[in-house]
């Protein structure tokens, strides 16, 4: 049952220090928005923590680091299919909606 | 292997129990695509109508206390890491050590859901509701409903999730209650494992997007 024993290889300090990681990313994200004046930068700022933070949960927490690959291209393809939804509804908000709404 | 009584019988369609734990992990992580698509939508959505009437987004999001956000944000990262101390143990056959931190990550969920029941029982009583029902503030704008329409319909979705997290991870912990899991089989709880990261996982991102910026 080698496959089974392959967890293991993630010990409880690596988790602690994931969870710690994750707890300052967030006192983080709480002062850069809350605290400083960062204007347009703000919802990047934010935006790339809150991804960090979700890369940690996934490669550690849900195990896509040690995991088998086919994991990884699974949950991939469900954020490739989502960023299409996005791309092509701003897509049309920008050259349809914004210019011709009577909603403006 | 063991004469351990407990030992998991894999389905006869299975060549292994390898095969077993490798086709309903993969099942697992097809149903949190469907789930992250589910969430996605009502994500471009927000982005979307934030970007049409940003001033009623802006006032909706004063209305949220950040505090409260944050302080669910940690209650939900530490029961991410219960939750892997539950499947780590689990996988040790450790049963009493498993079903310990299995209940203090139900425990956590609850905490999460009183934490929300504050905010909603706050928010309900002065009228910030979705849509028509809206009868807060007015800030001068027309259509403030829209905001509360994607804060309930986003955090009401997310909190039916951490709800029936709950439920599953309770059936993991009887049964890991039961002896049940060991290093040979241990499949429901890291299925249930991957589904109640996938919560604290959208809830990163709800926690910015509702509360920090806006």
């Amino acid at each position: 049952m080698a496959h089974h024993e392959e967890h293991h290889h993630i010990t409880l300090a690596t988790h602690l220090q994931v969870f710690s990681a994750l707890i300052g990313l967030t006192i983080l994200t709480v002062v850069t928005a809350k605290f400083m004046h960062l204007g347009v930068f703000e919802n990047l700022v934010a935006f790339s923590i809150a991804t960090v933070k979700g890369f940690l949960v996934m490669a550690y927490f849900m195990h896509l680091k040690y995991d088998e690959k086919i994991y990884r291209w699974i949950i991939l393809s469900s954020f490739a299919f989502v960023f299409l939804l996005f791309f092509f509804c701003v897509l049309d908000e920008a050259t349809r909606i914004v210019q011709h709404s009577a909603l403006q | 292997m063991s004469s351990n009584s407990q030992h998991h019988h894999f389905a006869h369609h299975f060549e292994s129990e390898e095969h077993e734990y490798a086709t309903s992990k993969e099942g697992v992580w097809l149903f949190l695509v469907s789930e992250i698509l589910m969430f996605g939508g009502l994500f471009v959505g927000y982005i979307i109508y934030q970007h049409m009437y940003p001033q009623v987004f802006h006032e909706g999001a004063m209305h949220l206390d950040w505090r409260l956000g944050a302080l669910n944000t940690i209650v939900l990262l530490f029961s991410s890491l219960t939750m892997v101390l539950g499947v780590h143990f689990s996988q040790l056959g450790d049963r009493k050590k498993a079903v310990t931190a299995l209940a203090i990550t139900i425990l956590c969920g609850a905490i999460f859901m009183c934490v929300k029941y504050i905010e909603y029982s706050h928010k309900i009583h002065e009228g910030l509701l979705p849509g028509a029902w809206y009868t807060g503030e007015t800030h001068g704008l027309s259509n403030m409903g829209l905001y509360f329409s994607f804060y309930f319909m986003m955090t009401g979705l997310h909190g039916t999730h951490v709800l029936g997290g709950m439920c599953l991870i309770l059936w993991v912990l009887l049964r890991a209650n039961k002896g049940e899991f060991n290093s040979h089989y241990y499949t429901p709880v890291e299925g249930v494992g991957l589904f109640w990261h996938l919560v604290d996982l959208i809830w990163i991102f709800l926690f910015p997007l509702l509360y920090l910026v806006g």
